[in-house]
């Protein structure tokens, strides 16, 4: 375990020791920017729209007291959102989806000799592979994540208003009461954490692959878990530290 | 000319290069023979540097390799061209991409350029018409000859290939392994084959080593290679029938 963690931050090292070109590296990370945020934006979309549709409504099923006004409703949704929903749950779904598919690609590229060929080249294989993969990750979250903030919220809207639970008008003010700008930054700090998490575990987790296709398939596993994992004790910390 | 002393290489206890020492010749297409298991790849990534020796050391035309400054390694490793066992292609990269990579990341050559000695080498491996296809879309011999190209682009000095042959039908094996010969005598460059096939052997072992548990036990050329007196040298070349038979008529025509 602590071997592990070790070898972790000696991969995180190299990084960024005997980096390619700037050019490169840039190049490199733009591409991997467009990959992630178009294969992951629509899965991110529909969970975020769904979370916010349920939140809304069972908030409102467990608001019997009549002397609560119904905003109330929207202000609770907005918090739930806005601070652990969008941020959270997003990255939880980013760890699935471009957790795995960094692990298993780079799990790939190892077992099929590609990493050797790069390195007898004298290319920097973990720098031109992975780097741009976690500068991406930096990169595109964070803007999912607002998607998802903005998505969750509207989900929460829709929900309300065609179920009746409250009019247009109560969840609008209530998503405006008590505004703290803050919290969006709070939940952007949140996310650019989790996203290095996520990109720098399953990228070592990939690269440390050795075997067949079978330890490739593993790799990918343990890089969801232990991605999910450190996202869950990172956001209780920050909730510490940072609120 | 490549020289290799007293490499040794153990991985987690269990000794796998035991002490092997050789020369390998410029112009001459120099074989690493031996059973599955015997080190050959290992020994292989122990020249080309992506495996660390425990001892010994490996020198270039006369440049200290192992365990030298770092940019004094990379400069030889712009050299040094290889082809691995499993072709190794970059599999998001057309087969045009993957011969222009090395290029692209080592040389400061103009685009227009690059395509020139891209086409050039595929043309060379003969591989004409494949330059926008996948790694996914080529047989096993086609994977080898962009491999080939690929490796051969930045104009290497050093060609390594890793059991070129394997997987490949008989004749398409034959026509890798001349390829690789052409090239080394076209070019005058360094070459190590690492094989388990007879064939090549006999098609191209202009100088070989044969390793035996991590040792190398026999040295020569595939012109005294079926005299050699070594047993396990021996059980290796005539566990096939037809060396076998080969044999016998030697022998025969012989008397
Ligand atoms: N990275 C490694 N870690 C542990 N053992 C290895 C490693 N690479 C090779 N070996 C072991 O070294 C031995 C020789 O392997 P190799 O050089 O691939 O054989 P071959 O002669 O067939 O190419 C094998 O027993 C293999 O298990
Ligand atoms: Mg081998």
């Amino acid at each position: 375990m602590l071997h592990n963690f070790g070898q972790y931050l000696l991969f995180l090292k190299t990084l960024v020791t005997r980096a390619e070109s700037l050019k490169i590296i840039f190049k490199r990370t733009i591409d991997e920017a467009i990959l992630i945020g178009t294969n992951s934006v629509f899965i991110v979309a529909l969970v975020s729209t769904f979370i916010g549709a349920v939140s809304t409504v069972q908030v409102s099923y467990n608001m019997v007291n009549a002397l609560i006004p119904r905003s109330t409703i929207g202000f609770i949704v907005r918090e739930m959102v806005i601070l652990e929903l969008a941020p959270t749950i997003t990255s939880i779904v980013l760890a699935g989806k471009v957790g795995s598919s960094i692990a298993g690609g780079l799990g790939t590229m190892k077992i099929t000799e590609q990493v050797d060929a790069l390195e007898v080249m004298g290319v920097n294989s973990v720098s031109y592979l992975v780097l741009p993969k976690i500068l991406a990750s930096l990169l595109v979250f964070p803007m999912l994540v607002v998607i998802a903030m903005f998505l969750g919220l509207l989900g929460g809207y829709v929900a309300g208003t065609a179920t009746g639970e409250l009019t247009a008008q109560e969840y609008i003010t209530g998503i405006r009461i008590d505004f703290i700008p803050y919290n969006v930054v709070f939940a952007l700090i949140k996310s650019v954490i989790f996203s290095f998490l996520i990109s720098s575990i399953s990228s070592f987790r990939g690269y440390n692959t050795s075997g067949g296709a079978l330890e490739v398939g593993a790799a990918s596993t343990t890089a969801v878990t232990q991605s999910v994992i450190a996202v869950l004790i990172a956001d209780f910390i920050s909730a510490q530290l940072l609120l | 000319m490549i020289e290799i002393h007293n490499i040794h290489k153990s991985f987690d206890g269990k000794k796998v290069l035991d002490g092997i020492s050789g020369v390998f010749e410029t112009g001459k297409t120099n074989l690493l023979l031996g059973a599955s298991g015997t080190g050959k790849s290992v020994l292989l990534k122990c020249i080309v540097g992506l495996v660390k020796p425990d001892i010994g050391s490996v020198t270039f035309d006369g440049t200290y390799f192992t365990n030298n400054k770092l940019d004094i390694r990379q400069e030889i490793r712009r050299k040094i061209g290889m082809l691995f066992q499993g072709s190794a292609l970059f599999d998001s990269m057309t087969v045009e991409e993957n011969v222009e990579f090395p290029l692209k990341m080592l040389s400061h050559m103009p685009k227009s350029e690059r395509m020139d000695r891209v086409n050039f080498c595929l043309q060379r491996v003969g591989l004409e018409n494949a330059n926008k296809k996948m790694p996914s879309e080529l047989s096993g011999g086609m994977k080898k000859r962009v491999g080939i190209a690929r490796a051969i682009a930045p104009n290497c000095t050093y060609l390594f290939c890793d059991e070129p042959n394997s997987g490949l039908d008989p004749l398409t094996a034959l026509k890798i392994d001349a390829l690789i010969a052409e090239i080394t005598e076209e070019y005058n460059i360094t070459t190590i084959v690492v094989t388990h096939d007879m064939n090549s052997v006999i098609e191209i072992g202009e100088k070989i080593m044969f390793l035996y548990e991590g040792k190398k036990i026999w040295e020569g050329s595939r012109d005294n290679i079926l005299d050699a007196e070594v047993p396990e040298l021996k059980e290796f070349i005539f566990a096939n029938r037809l060396m076998r038979d080969a044999k016998k008529v030697e022998k025969g025509a012989a008397k």
